[in-house]
C-alpha cells in the first residue's frame, strides 16, 4: 500500500482529490491502479509524469518498484533548457 | 554567367571568384569558396562571429561586399595554424577552455590576434574593450580573457 | 540494470575523473574545421526561405503562390496545405505543427505562413515577395497582464481554463491555474510579526545562441531522408519530424551537427519538418538557415512574467508563511511554464506554510521554449527579492536568514516531495565564509546575494563502447555535446577501464547507430551519458576478463580487471601475471572476435542541484547604468567529472542571468509587431561588460550515480537576476521590481525616491 499525492495540475485533472491511497507494487500498477480510479489522468500517463519516491524525482519506468510505505508524488513531466 | 570577376590573396595563396556586386565576402568565403570557419551569426555586423582581417584591419565580412576583396590581402581562421603547428591564441584557447560550443571561436581567435599585434602586452581592460564586438554567450568571457592574457605572454617571451 | 552510488567512492581516489585534459573536439573548433549547422551542404541542393506574418494576430483568408510557383528557379513551394495533420489527437504536436506553419489563423509577428525552395537565395527571396497573403487582422494582446483580462482579444476559442474549480463558461487566454503548497498561509501570516508583499515583472528573453538554426534535408523517392542539423536531440527530432511528416522513423536518418549554442532553445523544431515538406517536394535537398531577425521573432524566447510574493516572519527570523501568484506567458501556445515557476519559487526553504498559485497566459508573441532552468529564474527574482527585504526589515543578516530558513534533508519542498542528501545549507555557509563578502564598498556601489534551485533530470541513454585492435576505445554517445561532456565522458570511460584518457575518443553518433537518446536538456548530458557509460564500460571489462581467461587458459572467475589489466588471482594462477587491455585486444580477434561493451537505460534520479551567488555593482546615479564589479558562483556539482568544463557552465549560466538582470527584453510595439530583432538593441553582455567571474564547485554526492554527479548546466541562470537586482537595490537604496533593470529603468526609480 503507498500513499500518492498528485500536485498541481495532476490533482485538478483528479477531481481536486491530491491524496490517494492505492495498492501497487510499482509504477505500472500504480499508473494502471489510478486510470481505473480516475480516467481523466490517463491523458496525463499518456504524456508521461514524473514521479518521486521518498523525495527523488523519476521517470515513469514501469519496473521501478514502489517501496512499501514510500510517499509517493506525481508530478508533470518536467521539461529543461 | 553575370557577375564580377575579384582577384584577391587569402591566407597567402591568390585566389579568384566570380560574385555578385551585393554578395558580402561572408557569403562568398563561405558559399563559394568553402572556407566556412567564419560564421554568420547575424548578419548585421553585431556579433563578430564573421570577423577576419583584411590588410591588417579586422572587419566583420558580413559587412565587407565581395568585390571590395579586390587585389587585398584577407586572412581568415583557416589561416591562422601554420600546418599541424597552432597559433598560441589558438593553442591557450584549448588549455584553458576558452570554448564551449564553439562557434564564436573563429571570430574571437581573429580579434584576439589583431588585438595583440597592435597592442602585445595588453591590460585586462584593453582586452575586454579590444574583444567587446564579438559576442559569447557559453562562457562569459572569463577564459577567454584569461586565454588571451597567457597567449600574449607567450609571445612576449617568444620575441 | 541500475548503477547506484557506492559510498567506498567517497574516499576512492579517482585516476581520471576531476582532472583537467584538453577536450578532443578543441583543435577543430579553433581551427575552423568544426561543422556547424550552415556549415553542411549537399550536392544539388536548393535554398529555403520562410514567408512570415507581419501581424500579430490574423486569420489567413487565402494564399496565392501561384507567381511564386511560376519563377524560374522555384522547385517548390508549400503551404500548411502540405503538411496534413498527422498528430491523431496529440494536442501538444498538433501545437508544434501549427506554429512550424500556420494552418488558420497567425498567431505572432513572424508566424511562417508559406515556404519556397529555389535554385539559390535571390531567387528564394524574390520567390517570397510573390506570395500574396490575404489576412483579417484581429485585434492582439501582447502583455501578460492585460492578456488575463476579460476584455483581451482571445487567441483560441477552444481553450477554457484548466485547473479551476467550477468549468469556466467562455475561452479564456488563461490556459491554466495551477496550485501547490501544504499547510495554511492564513493561519501562518497570522503569526507573523513582519510582512512583506511586492509585486514584480520580468520581461521576456531570448536564449541568445550565436548560431542561428539551420539544417539541411534530402528526401528521397523513396520516402527515406536524411537530416543534418544543429540541434539538442538529434532523436528527439527524428521522432517529431517523423511524426508531422507521416514518415517512418527508422526511415530519417538526423545527424547531429557541432551546435553553436542551445540552452533550451534547439530543442523543438520550427525549422526542420518545412525543410523536409519541401525536399520531398520538390525532390531535391532544401539548405534552410534562420537569419538572425527569423530566431527573435519566430523561435522559442522565454516567458514574461507578472509575479505577486507575499513572505511573513516572526522576528526571530522564522518564516512563517509564503505565498505566491505567479503570471508566465506562454507565447501564442500553452506550455507548463507557469506551473515550474509555481514549483520552484519557495523551493530553497523550510517552510510550514506555503502557497504557489501559477497562471499560464497566452499572448500574441513566438511559442516559449526552454531556457536553462525554465522558469526557474523570474520566480528566484520575485522570491529573492522579498527574502532581502524581510531579512532587512528584521535587522536580520541576509545571509543568515537563508541559513536559519534553508531547506535540508527531510525538509518538506514547496512543491511537494520530502529532500534526501542536499546542498544548499552548504552552499549559503561557503557563501557567507567567501572573501567576496569582505570586499570593501564605496560609494554608489552595493552587494546582493541570492538562492537558485533546479531539478535536473535523467533520461533514456544509449551508449556504445567499442574496443578497437590497437587497444583504442571509440566511445559513441548519443546526446549531443554542448559544452566539452566528450572529454566529461571519455574521462569515464578511461576511469572505469583504467586507462589513459588519451586512449579513449568520443563522438556523437546519428540516428541509425544508436539506441534512442533523449535530448541533452535538464543538466543531463554528463550525468546520463556517464551513467550510460560507466554501465557499457563495465559490460566491456567482463568481455576482457572472458578473453583473458581464455588467453589464460584458467576459469574467468579467477581473473579480476585492475588499473586497465586483467589480473590472475588464486592460489593456482596467481603468478601469471597481468595482461594489458591491449594485449587483450590484440587477440580479439582469435578469441571471439571485436570486443564491446553496450548501455540501453534510463538515467535516473539525477538530483537538484542549489547555487547561492554573490554580486557587487556600482550604479552611475546620473545615467542609471550599472557595472557589476563582482560576482561568486558556488554552486554543488555532486562530483565535478572535468573541473574546468564545470566552471564553464557556471560562469556561462551567471552571465546570461546578468544580461537578463540588466539589459536583456523583448519590445513589442503597439503594433504587436518585435521591434529590437536584432543584437545591436536586443543588448547581451560583451567582454566588456564583465568581470572575472569566480566559482566554487561544492562536492556533496548524488547518491543515485555511481561517482555521485549531479547536473550542472542550468542551476546557475536561476540566482543571477535576484543576486543583481539585490545588489542594485542596496546601491541605490530604492527595491527594483522591474527586470531587466536597465539605465532608464534605474532612473526612473532614482528620480521617484528623490521625489518621494
Amino acid at each position: 500500500m503507498v500513499e500518492v499525492t498528485l500536485w498541481g495540475s495532476l490533482g485538478a485533472a483528479a477531481g481536486g482529490r491530491n491524496k490517494i491511497e492505492v495498492e501497487a507494487k510499482d509504477i505500472r500498477e500504480l499508473f494502471r491502479k489510478l486510470s481505473e480510479q480516475f480516467p481523466s489522468l490517463e491523458p496525463w500517463i499518456d504524456r508521461g509524469i514524473a514521479v518521486s519516491i521518498d523525495g527523488t524525482i523519476y521517470r515513469d519506468t514501469w519496473s521501478k518498484e514502489l517501496p512499501e510505505d514510500a510517499e509517493i508524488f506525481l508530478l508533470p513531466r518536467l521539461a529543461g533548457g | 554567367m553575370a557577375g564580377i570577376a575579384v582577384s584577391t590573396t587569402i591566407n597567402g595563396d591568390k585566389v579568384e571568384y566570380l560574385c555578385h556586386p551585393d554578395e558580402t565576402l561572408l557569403e562568398v568565403l563561405r558559399d563559394r569558396l568553402g572556407l566556412t570557419g567564419a560564421k554568420e551569426g547575424c548578419g548585421t555586423g553585431d556579433c563578430g562571429a564573421c570577423s577576419i582581417i583584411l590588410d591588417d584591419r579586422l572587419v566583420c565580412s558580413c559587412l565587407v561586399l565581395a568585390p571590395e576583396a579586390e587585389g587585398r590581402r584577407v586572412e581568415t581562421i583557416e589561416g591562422m595554424a601554420h600546418g599541424d603547428k597552432l597559433h598560441p591564441l589558438q593553442q591557450k584557447f584549448i588549455e584553458h577552455a576558452a570554448l564551449q560550443c564553439g562557434v564564436c571561436t573563429p571570430g574571437f581567435l581573429m580579434a584576439a590576434k589583431d588585438l595583440l599585434t597592435k597592442n602585445p602586452n595588453p591590460t585586462e581592460e584593453e582586452i575586454r574593450f579590444g574583444l567587446a564586438g564579438n559576442l559569447c554567450r557559453c562562457t562569459g568571457y572569463d577564459k577567454i580573457v584569461r586565454a588571451v592574457q597567457d597567449a600574449a605572454s607567450m609571445m612576449r617571451g617568444a620575441a | 540494470m541500475t548503477v547506484n552510488f557506492d559510498p567506498r567512492y567517497l574516499k576512492r581516489e579517482f585516476q581520471s575523473v576531476g582532472t583537467r585534459p584538453l577536450r578532443p573536439d578543441g583543435i577543430d573548433k579553433v581551427t575552423g574545421r568544426a561543422r556547424y549547422g550552415a556549415d553542411f551542404n549537399m550536392p544539388g541542393q536548393l535554398v529555403g526561405r520562410i514567408l512570415r506574418s507581419p501581424h500579430a494576430h490574423a486569420v489567413i483568408e487565402k494564399i496565392d503562390t501561384s507567381k511564386a510557383e511560376a519563377l524560374p528557379g522555384v522547385k517548390a513551394v508549400i503551404t500548411a496545405a502540405d503538411l496534413p495533420n498527422l498528430t491523431d489527437g496529440d494536442a501538444a504536436m498538433f501545437d508544434v505543427l501549427d506554429n512550424c506553419m500556420a494552418r488558420r489563423k497567425v498567431l505572432y509577428d513572424g508566424h511562417a505562413v508559406a515556404a519556397v525552395a529555389a535554385v539559390d537565395a535571390r531567387t528564394a527571396r524574390q520567390a517570397l515577395k510573390l506570395i500574396e497573403v490575404e489576412y483579417q487582422v484581429l485585434p492582439h494582446v501582447t502583455d501578460v497582464d492585460e492578456a488575463v483580462k476579460e476584455t483581451a482579444p482571445i487567441l483560441h476559442e477552444s481553450v477554457f481554463t484548466e485547473g479551476t474549480e467550477t468549468r469556466p463558461g467562455k475561452p479564456s487566454n488563461v490556459a491554466k491555474r495551477v496550485q501547490y503548497g501544504h499547510g495554511d498561509v492564513e493561519a501562518g501570516f497570522a503569526q507573523a510579526d513582519f510582512i512583506v508583499e511586492r509585486s514584480f515583472k520580468t520581461e521576456q528573453t531570448h536564449q541568445g545562441y550565436i548560431e542561428p538554426h539551420a539544417c539541411v534535408a534530402s528526401v528521397g523517392p523513396d520516402g527515406t531522408a536524411d537530416l543534418w542539423v544543429c540541434t539538442q536531440g538529434h532523436f528527439v527530432y527524428r521522432q517529431h519530424c517523423a511524426q508531422l511528416l507521416g514518415m517512418d522513423a527508422s526511415k530519417l536518418r538526423v545527424t547531429s551537427s557541432e551546435i553553436g549554442g542551445g540552452f533550451g532553445g534547439k530543442t523543438h523544431v520550427w525549422a526542420e519538418p518545412v525543410a523536409l515538406a519541401l525536399s520531398r517536394k520538390a525532390g531535391r535537398p532544401v539548405k534552410l538557415v534562420m537569419t538572425r531577425d527569423e530566431v527573435f521573432r519566430a523561435t522559442g524566447p522565454t516567458s514574461a512574467t507578472s509575479i505577486d510574493v507575499k513572505i511573513g516572519a516572526r522576528k526571530d527570523g522564522t518564516i512563517v508563511a509564503a505565498e505566491a501568484t505567479l503570471r508566465y506567458s506562454s507565447g501564442a501556445y500553452a506550455g507548463m511554464w507557469a506551473e515550474l515557476g509555481a514549483m520552484t519559487a519557495f523551493a530553497c526553504y523550510r517552510l510550514e506554510n506555503v502557497k504557489t498559485v501559477g497562471y499560464e497566459v497566452l499572448v500574441n508573441r513566438p511559442k516559449t521554449a526552454p531556457y536553462r532552468a525554465p522558469s526557474s529564474p523570474q520566480a528566484a527574482f520575485a522570491v529573492e527579492s522579498v527574502i532581502d527585504e524581510l531579512a532587512h526589515k528584521i535587522g536580520i543578516d541576509p545571509v543568515d536568514f537563508r541559513i536559519k530558513n534553508a531547506a535540508q534533508e527531510g525538509t518538506r519542498s514547496s512543491y511537494g516531495p520530502i529532500y534526501g542528501p542536499i546542498g544548499i545549507g552548504p552552499t549559503l555557509e561557503a557563501a557567507k565564509n567567501h572573501p567576496h563578502m569582505k570586499a570593501p564598498l564605496g560609494p554608489n556601489q552595493g552587494r546582493g546575494m541570492a538562492c537558485g534551485f533546479w531539478f535536473n533530470f535523467g533520461g533514456q541513454t544509449c551508449t556504445d563502447l567499442n574496443i578497437g585492435m590497437d587497444g583504442t576505445v571509440s566511445l559513441a554517445v548519443g546526446t549531443v555535446d554542448v559544452g566539452g561532456s566528450r572529454a566529461s565522458l571519455s574521462l569515464v570511460a578511461a576511469e572505469e577501464l583504467g586507462i589513459d584518457y588519451s586512449q579513449v575518443r568520443a563522438v556523437v553518433a546519428d540516428t541509425s547507430s544508436l539506441g534512442y537518446n533523449d535530448m541533452t536538456d535538464g543538466s543531463r548530458g554528463t550525468f546520463s551519458s556517464s551513467m550510460a557509460t560507466i554501465s557499457a564500460a563495465r559490460n566491456a571489462i567482463k568481455v576482457l576478463r572472458e578473453r583473458a581467461a581464455q588467453m589464460w587458459d584458467i576459469p574467468v572467475e579467477e581473473v579480476i580487471w585492475e588499473k586497465g589489466h586483467a589480473v590472475a588471482v588464486g592460489e593456482k594462477h596467481g603468478n601469471l601475471g597481468r595482461l594489458s587491455l591491449k594485449q587483450i585486444a590484440a587477440e580479439s580477434g582469435k578469441t571471439g572476435g571485436p570486443i564491446a561493451g553496450h548501455s540501453e537505460l534510463v538515467a535516473d534520479g539525477a538530483g537538484v542541484s542549489f547555487a547561492t551567488h554573490i554580486c557587487d555593482v556600482e550604479v552611475d546615479p546620473a545615467t542609471g547604468a550599472t557595472k557589476v564589479l563582482r560576482y561568486t558562483v558556488i554552486q554543488d556539482a555532486g562530483k565535478a567529472v572535468h573541473p574546468t568544463y564545470v566552471e564553464g557552465q557556471y560562469q556561462g549560466g551567471a552571465a546570461q542571468g546578468i544580461g537578463w538582470a540588466l539589459n536583456e527584453e523583448y519590445i513589442y510595439g503597439e503594433d504587436g509587431r518585435l521591434q529590437n530583432a536584432g543584437f545591436l538593441d536586443y543588448r547581451i553582455p560583451v567582454c566588456s561588460d564583465l568581470p572575472m567571474i569566480d566559482t566554487q564547485i561544492l562536492e556533496i554526492p548524488n547518491p543515485n550515480h555511481p561517482y555521485g554527479v549531479r547536473g550542472v548546466g542550468e542551476t546557475s541562470i536561476v540566482p543571477p537576476l535576484a543576486a543583481v537586482a539585490n545588489a542594485v537595490s542596496n546601491a541605490v537604496g530604492v527595491r527594483m521590481t522591474h527586470i531587466p533593470m536597465s539605465p532608464p529603468r534605474i532612473l526612473a526609480a532614482i528620480e521617484a525616491k528623490g521625489s518621494g
